[in-house]
């Protein structure tokens, strides 16, 4: 793709500002989209009809004039906030989450930036999400912003070490951490998918992952930290208008952005299931994105299925069960390999 | 141990389950009316919008003396036995011009008390209960089918009735040879007091 672009274009910048935005082409639109299809999910998990007015057909606009709305909205301060962190931290928490789509392959043709620290990228660039919401939840002044912060902190400095772990069985299988050749190793089939691959540990190793994904997109049943019925918001009470949009954005954008992480480390990212039917860098796209909106809807299921764990159970499934169980597949496909 | 994994199990079963019962309602028909499109049928007694038929109404009062917060008022003037009112649609005879029929329907407590004692079933509740306003005082309800200029033609022709009948009364009494002449004032003044009330 950038050679493409370089072959079109001559200034390198303008490659470059290029390529960076094009994620943005589907976040933005897969956002409004998202929040759309979970609130008509939720609607219709509770038999009910969701949004139904705004625009004629089932509601479909309801979206975009809620962004149009949050976009002319007045953008409140706290008197007592800290102007400066309070206007930083919905970026902060943005960048977090688009940045890790730098390493995230699309297609065979287009990936941000093919390095071969790829996922390890992913993984340490995402967690620059916390120091936004710590930012967030501190500056706000606010007793419920801070508590919700603080719980945030906790829970993705706990899940990450599962998620972690639970990465680098594929990692150890696959010999590499660059995501474009993880790929290419799970060319063919579905069974040479990752996640059904030396069955069953590298698919309980999936299914850790996935658990330890919702905690960390803030979702539920591990949404303590903006609890609505205790917290009000969590660390985003304090926000109004378009900062609170990006809280929103980011948080969507995450919820994709994990879903893509599954899917190209354990189902095969833009590869066909059928082997080369309808395979190629278009399809791969294609395939991609379906394979992360097919994550995107079961977090919307989970989230509308299941009731709020409470701090302490969030920690035992952590501590307890998700990162012994990680272990426990990391000790067994190596030794499945050593053999 | 036994508890550690079975807890495991136990709460990945009831997940599944979970899942399973919310895709299973996400293919149920909602229970969700679309309201102004799609109205639920309303009971058949349903108490809303107070509605009266002026034909058939007789001015008896018997609605206002029922109703517990007055949101009822009504005038009535007699009619002249010259005039012809017709009859309600029950065949009762009707005596007097109803004048002013006015419901405060923002007062009203829909409790229907006025509805049974109604000679002529000619107030009733309908089904209609969308008749929000911006202005209170567009919640009083005028029945009554007179035009002012009527009411005041009514008015005007029992004043000079009464006047009429008081002069003919007037006139029998002072042919009457032995009658005092002390009652005369009174009944003169007689015609003005019946047309305050």
């Amino acid at each position: 793709m950038d050679q493409i672009l370089r072959s079109i274009i001559d200034s390198d910048i303008i490659v470059y500002v290029i390529m960076a935005l094009l994620p943005m082409v589907w976040i933005v639109p897969y956002a409004l989209f998202a929040v759309y299809l979970e609130r008509k999910i939720s609607a219709h998990m509770q038999d009910r009809l969701g949004p139904m007015r705004t625009g004629g057909w089932h509601g479909w606009a309801q979206t975009i004039a809620d962004i149009l709305k949050l976009i002319q909205k007045e953008d409140i301060v706290p008197k007592a906030a800290d102007r400066k962190l309070h206007y930083l931290a919905p970026y902060v928490v943005f960048i977090g989450s688009y940045a890790a789509f730098a390493a995230i392959p699309f297609s065979t043709a287009y990936i941000g930036s093919n390095i071969n620290i790829g996922l390890f990228y992913i993984v340490a660039v995402s967690a620059i999400v916390v120091v936004g919401i710590l930012m967030a939840g501190w500056s706000s002044n606010n007793k419920w912003s801070l508590l919700g912060a603080i719980r945030s902190a906790a829970q993705i400095v706990s899940y990450e070490i599962p998620t972690t772990l639970a990465l680098l069985t594929v990692v150890m299988l696959a010999g590499t951490l660059n995501l474009q050749e993880i790929n290419q190793q799970q060319a063919g089939w579905f069974w040479n998918w990752f996640a059904l691959r030396k069955f069953p540990f590298l698919f309980i190793a999936f299914i850790i992952y996935f658990v330890a994904s919702l905690a960390e997109t803030n979702r539920t049943p591990f949404d303590i930290p903006e609890a609505e019925s205790e917290l009000v918001a969590g660390y985003h009470t304090e926000y109004s208008g378009m900062k609170f949009a990006f809280f929103f954005l980011a948080e969507y954008a995450n919820m994709f952005a994990v879903s893509a992480i599954a899917s190209t480390l354990f189902l095969g990212g833009w590869n066909s299931p059928f082997g080369n039917f309808m395979n190629g860098p278009v399809w791969g796209v294609f395939w991609f994105l379906s394979k992360g909106m097919f994550f995107v809807v079961i977090q919307m299921w989970l989230r509308w299925t299941l009731p709020r764990l409470r701090v302490d159970q969030l920690m035992y499934v952590s501590w307890k069960v998700l990162t012994p169980w990680a272990f426990g597949c990391i000790i067994a496909v190596g030794f499945w390999m050593m053999m | 141990m036994k508890a550690y994994f079975g807890s495991i199990f136990q709460s990945l079963w009831t997940v599944l389950i979970g899942m399973k019962v919310t895709f299973r309602h996400l293919f149920t028909p909602a229970v969700t009316i679309q309201y102004p499109d799609v109205k639920l049928k309303l009971p058949e007694r349903a108490r809303n919008r107070l509605y009266v038929n002026m034909d058939d109404c007789i001015g008896c009062f018997q609605c206002d003396m029922a109703c517990p917060v007055d949101c009822v008022s009504i005038e009535t003037v007699k009619a002249l036995p010259t005039d012809d009112l017709g009859a309600t649609s029950t065949g009762q005879k009707k005596r007097l011009w109803v004048t002013k029929f006015d419901i405060d329907i923002a007062k009203c407590c829909y409790c229907g008390l006025c509805v049974p004692p109604c000679p002529t079933e000619c107030i009733k509740m309908t089904d209609v209960y969308e008749f929000s306003e911006y202005e209170r005082s567009n919640f009083v309800y005028s029945f009554s089918t007179m035009t002012p200029a009527e009411v005041a033609d009514a008015k005007a022709k029992l004043a000079a009735y009464d006047k009429e009948q008081a002069a003919i009364k007037a006139a029998a009494a002072e042919a009457r040879p032995v009658a005092p002449k002390s009652p005369q004032p009174a009944s003169s003044s007689e015609p003005g007091a019946k047309k305050a009330s």
